[in-house]
C-alpha cells in the first residue's frame, strides 16, 4: 500500500488583516516542514519567520536574487531575533519555505525559501535558526504593515520513512 | 491524508513534440506542482535552451522576472520564457530537470507561479535560472501548457503534474 509522504498539518485563509501568524503545535512526527505563503501585504516589505516563539538573537539569513529596480542583489542579515523568508507585496506573491530535519534535538534548524513578489522580484534565502530544540511552532512577521485579508497559509509535513 | 497527488504524467515519444500539455485540471487541489525533465533537438544558439509556459493556452497578461548563473556570470531580467532545458547541442544523454509551482490556481485572484530549472551537461556552459512569474487573470488555471521555444522536446523528456490539497 502506497504511503502518504506529504500530509496537510494546517491551513487558515485570513478573515481579517494580520501583522504575524503563528503556526503552534507542530506534530512531531514528520521530517521536514514546508510552509506555503500565497496572498497580498498591505505594504512591499520583508516576511520573516521565528521558531518557538525565540525572540533571542539566533537567527541568521543569506539570500540572492533579482528585481526590476536594483537587479541582481545578494545580502545577508546575522545576530537577528527573526530571519527572512520572502518579500511580501501588495500584489499576489507566492512564498515556499522548507524547514529540513525540523523534529531532531540535536542540531541547529536550516531552511530554504523560494519568494516570489509579483512579477517583479524573485529570491532564494536560506536562513538558519541556532537553536537545538525541535521546532513546535513558528511565527510568520509581515516586517511593516500586515498580511491582506485573504492570504492563504498552509503547512504540511513530510515523511522520510513509512 | 495524502494531500500530494498524481494527476497526470506525460513522456515525449520518438517523434518529439513541439509542446507538452495537461488539460483539463481537476479543480480540486489548492496548488499544482510539476516536476520535468526537458531537453530540445535544437541548439542553443537557436533559442534550443529554453521552454514557454501557457495557463489555459492564453499568452497575454504574463509578466516575470528571472535570476540565472550561468557558471561565470549572473544576470537578470523581464521577459516571458519561463526555464531552460537542455539544448540540442549540449552533452548526449542529458536532460534537465525544473519544476514548477502555481499556489491558489483555482482563485479569483492573478496567478503567482514560479520556476526552478537547471541544464548542468558537464561542460562549459549551464544554466540555473530561478523565475517568478505572473499571470494577469483571475480565471482559475484548467490547463499548463510546455512548449520548446524553437524544434521540438526529444523523446524521453518528460513532465509530471501533482496536486497538492490543504485540507
Amino acid at each position: 500500500m502506497a504511503v502518504s509522504a506529504y500530509e496537510v498539518i494546517s491551513t487558515q485563509t485570513l478573515s481579517t488583516t494580520a501583522a504575524t501568524v503563528t503556526l503552534s503545535s507542530i506534530p512531531q512526527t514528520y521530517t521536514d516542514l514546508v510552509l506555503v505563503l500565497r496572498g497580498t501585504s498591505t505594504v512591499d516589505d520583508t516576511i520573516m519567520m521565528q521558531f518557538n516563539s525565540d525572540t533571542g538573537s539566533n537567527y541568521s539569513w543569506t539570500q540572492f536574487g533579482a528585481d526590476g529596480g536594483s537587479g541582481v542583489f545578494s545580502s545577508r542579515g546575522s545576530g537577528l531575533t527573526s530571519f527572512r523568508i520572502g518579500y511580501g507585496n501588495t500584489g499576489q506573491g507566492s512564498h515556499i519555505t522548507q524547514v529540513i530535519n525540523y523534529s531532531n534535538a540535536t542540531t541547529f534548524k536550516t531552511s530554504l525559501s523560494r519568494s516570489n513578489k509579483g512579477a517583479d522580484d524573485v529570491r532564494a534565502i536560506v536562513g538558519l535558526w541556532r537553536n537545538t530544540n525541535a521546532i513546535t511552532s513558528l511565527t510568520i512577521i509581515q516586517t511593516s504593515g500586515s498580511f491582506a485579508t485573504g492570504t492563504t497559509i498552509s503547512l504540511y509535513g513530510i515523511k522520510a520513512s513509512a | 491524508m495524502a494531500a500530494y497527488n498524481l494527476i497526470a504524467t506525460t513522456t515525449v515519444g520518438s517523434s518529439g513534440a513541439a509542446s507538452i500539455v495537461f488539460s483539463g485540471i481537476p479543480q480540486t487541489y489548492t496548488d499544482l506542482k510539476v516536476v520535468m525533465s526537458l531537453r530540445s533537438n535544437t541548439a542553443d544558439a537557436s533559442s534550443g535552451y529554453y521552454f514557454d509556459v501557457f495557463l489555459n493556452g492564453v499568452s497575454a497578461n504574463r509578466s516575470g522576472r528571472y535570476v540565472q548563473g550561468n557558471g561565470s556570470v549572473i544576470g537578470n531580467g523581464s521577459y516571458t520564457p519561463w526555464g531552460v532545458q537542455t539544448s540540442g547541442d549540449m552533452t548526449a544523454s542529458v536532460f534537465s530537470s525544473g519544476e514548477m509551482c502555481i499556489p491558489n490556481y483555482t482563485g479569483s485572484s492573478y496567478k503567482s507561479f514560479s520556476t526552478d530549472s537547471v541544464q548542468e551537461n558537464n561542460a562549459t556552459l549551464s544554466r540555473l535560472v530561478l523565475v517568478a512569474g505572473l499571470w494577469s487573470d483571475t480565471a482559475a488555471v484548467t490547463s499548463i501548457t510546455l512548449t520548446a521555444a524553437a524544434g521540438l522536446f526529444v523523446q524521453y523528456s518528460s513532465a509530471t503534474l501533482y496536486g497538492i490539497k490543504n485540507s
